[in-house]
């Protein structure tokens, strides 16, 4: 009989440690602070969290590929310079993002796993191919300008772990995006060549660009706890909306054209309108189907199981150390 | 020659930093002699940087995907520096000489041409390629060519860093697992016979150094010697024992590998006329 008293003693103690932790959490999101690793949260806002970071974390992995297939054959060694140093960046972004989301109690090994077993997703314009040295240029405008206009406002993101690592990653997309913006400045006042192969860049990358921001608010049913959450600020479409704004003058400065004949300033609105964009086309490649998904994960697994020999050494390695120094302590209590 | 933390590896002050760019804004003009020279060392980075490069996305664990980007930048910029300079000589620019050489034109050796393999392959490759380039660039921090000191000066100090990188991970793959030991051992098997080489004279070099510009390379061998020996016998690695392969020298006798190097390197800037911008 205590027993079973004592149980319920710490279920009521259980029940109401996380009354009060809802409580405090509340208050915080009300407030527009910062919740921090040790601080009671709910399962499902950890949950939405981890699956949201881990996420962006193989979407820097994976989007490695693009631009890594451009390195050995970049035209000039500044520009080769550049771009490695930028692949680079995204490994890192990678790294702290699997770390701010290993605060959150999963594993990087864990989510690894995912990304390799198909269960995890990344962002899936890194399912079209880098076919041309243009398309490097087009990746960094108009991919990492969408990636940073989804990103900058994570930057005040509820959790402080991932809020954190979105001010660096956002310092160096942006640097990422100029790099981009400059190939195809190049590439526009260069030869007819040139300046066709900029175009065919653009004109591929901007509905897969645009579609980063996600499905239209109607069809975004996660969106709304995220944003009561504050993790996110502003919906899919509002996004949507600032980068087209945002991109169709720098367009016009780079005199390339934007692939959208219902493109037009809406005086009224205040924004440029735009066209229906291929949501068949993005659902499909979400699922599997897009021009390179099964090559992008297999290039992932193969790096990963070439290496896995290379991690076990490391492992070995700092094993073996760790005996031969506690060896060599036993041995001095010995000798003293 | 050790790392110490806070001693960046990959940036130098905005006081010393120097560019490809600032050796041509300074005028330096090198003699054709001297050009030849900096085209040895120069196409040495350059094919390190391109096999190097292509590990990006593909290392065994993803902080090494930005160690050896930072190693294949490093030694782009080597490249950059020095193939400005020797371009200096003959009015071409570090692009000319990367993209519009042929085979025969480049000065290479047959070491930093060889195939990446698995990733022993590659870190015996990068062990005696470092400790070879670390104990170059130390002496020609006092070459009487002052661009080529100032190269190495800077260089020397990334190169610390690529050693301590090679040293640490040969100790790990050759101290590690069986397998990763066969692995290391039979990746420096592959790799020794293109060591002699690094250490061979020539006229050139002979003349150079002479006038106290070049570091004659058969100098080189009892430090490099001296160093790595510890290095692998710590790692339970050993020497091998295989000669020197023949026909190594930096005149025309190269390898296989080069040519597939160049296509790749050059596929798309000769689908262009030279002097294109990018």
């Amino acid at each position: 009989m205590s027993t079973t008293s004592q149980h319920s003693d710490a279920a009521v103690a259980d029940i109401e440690a996380e009354r009060a932790g809802q409580q405090r959490f509340d208050e915080i999101i009300a407030a527009d602070s910062r919740i921090e690793p040790r601080d009671w949260m709910p399962a499902g806002y950890r949950k939405t969290l981890v699956r949201q970071i881990s996420q962006h974390a193989h979407s820097e992995i994976i989007g490695m590929q693009p631009e890594a297939n451009w390195i050995t054959r970049a035209p000039s060694l500044k520009r080769k310079m550049i771009l490695m140093a930028k692949v680079q960046d995204e490994a890192g972004h990678g790294l702290y993002l699997y770390s701010a989301a290993e605060t959150l109690g999963t594993s990087r090994e864990e989510m690894v796993q995912q990304l390799l077993s198909g269960k995890a997703k990344y962002s899936s314009i890194f399912n079209y191919p880098a076919r041309s040295w243009a398309d490097v240029g087009a990746i960094g405008w108009l991919v990492d300008g969408a990636a940073i206009q989804n990103q900058v406002p994570l930057c005040r993101a509820s959790y402080a772990p991932y809020g954190r690592a979105m001010v660096r990653v956002c310092k160096e997309e942006s640097f990422h995006q100029r790099q981009g913006w400059e190939i195809l400045l190049e590439l526009s006042n260069g030869t007819p060549e040139q300046k066709q192969m900029a175009q065919d860049a653009v004109n591929r990358f901007y509905g897969p660009a645009l579609q980063m921001f996600g499905p239209p608010d109607d069809d975004s049913p996660n969106s709304q706890q995220s944003m009561a959450w504050n993790i996110k600020r502003f919906s899919n479409d509002e996004l949507r909306q600032r980068f087209v704004d945002m991109i169709v003058p720098q367009a016009e400065a780079l005199g390339l054209t934007l692939p959208d004949p219902d493109l037009k300033w809406n005086e009224e609105r205040g924004h440029y309108d735009f066209g229906e964009l291929d949501w068949d086309e993005f659902m499909s490649v979400i699922k599997g189907n897009g021009p390179c998904n099964v090559q992008r994960m297999q290039h992932r697994r193969e790096a990963h199981e070439n290496g896995a020999w290379v991690r076990e050494a490391a492992a070995a390695y700092a094993e073996k150390q760790a005996r031969r120094q506690q060896d060599a302590a036993d041995a001095h209590l010995i000798g003293a | 020659m050790s790392f110490t933390a806070g001693d960046s590896a990959t940036k130098i002050s905005a006081g010393n930093a120097i560019t490809p760019e600032d050796i041509i804004a300074a005028g330096a003009k090198a003699p054709e002699d001297v050009a030849t020279y900096a085209m040895y060392l120069g196409d040495d980075a350059l094919m390190l940087a391109q096999r190097l490069g292509h590990w990006i996305s593909r290392a065994p664990e993803m902080e090494e995907d930005v160690a050896l980007a930072n190693i294949a930048q490093d030694q782009l910029g080597h490249a950059r520096f020095l193939l400005s300079y020797a371009g200096s000589a003959w009015d071409q620019t570090e692009d000319d000489l990367a993209y519009f050489r042929t085979e025969e034109q480049f000065r290479s050796c047959r070491l930093v041409e060889q195939e990446n393999g698995d990733f022993g392959q590659t870190i015996a490759r990068q062990l005696i390629f470092s400790l070879y380039q670390y104990e170059l660039f130390t002496r020609l921090m006092d070459s009487a060519d002052e661009t080529l000191a100032s190269v190495a000066a800077k260089a020397v100090k990334e190169v610390t860093y690529h050693v301590d990188h090679a040293a640490q991970w040969t100790l790990r793959l050759g101290d590690g697992t069986d397998e990763s030991h066969r692995r290391m051992q039979e990746g420096l098997y592959y790799m020794w016979p293109y060591v002699d080489e690094l250490f061979n004279d020539d006229d050139l070099l002979r003349d150079l150094s002479e006038r106290g510009i070049a570091v004659l390379p058969s100098t080189l061998r009892e430090s490099f010697d001296a160093r790595i020996e510890p290095i692998l016998e710590q790692a339970t690695l050993t020497v091998p024992d295989v000669p020197g392969a023949w026909g190594g020298d930096r005149s025309g006798n190269f390898s296989e590998h080069r040519g597939h190097i160049l296509a790749e390197m050059q596929v798309l800037a000769r689908q262009f006329p030279q002097g294109v911008t990018w």
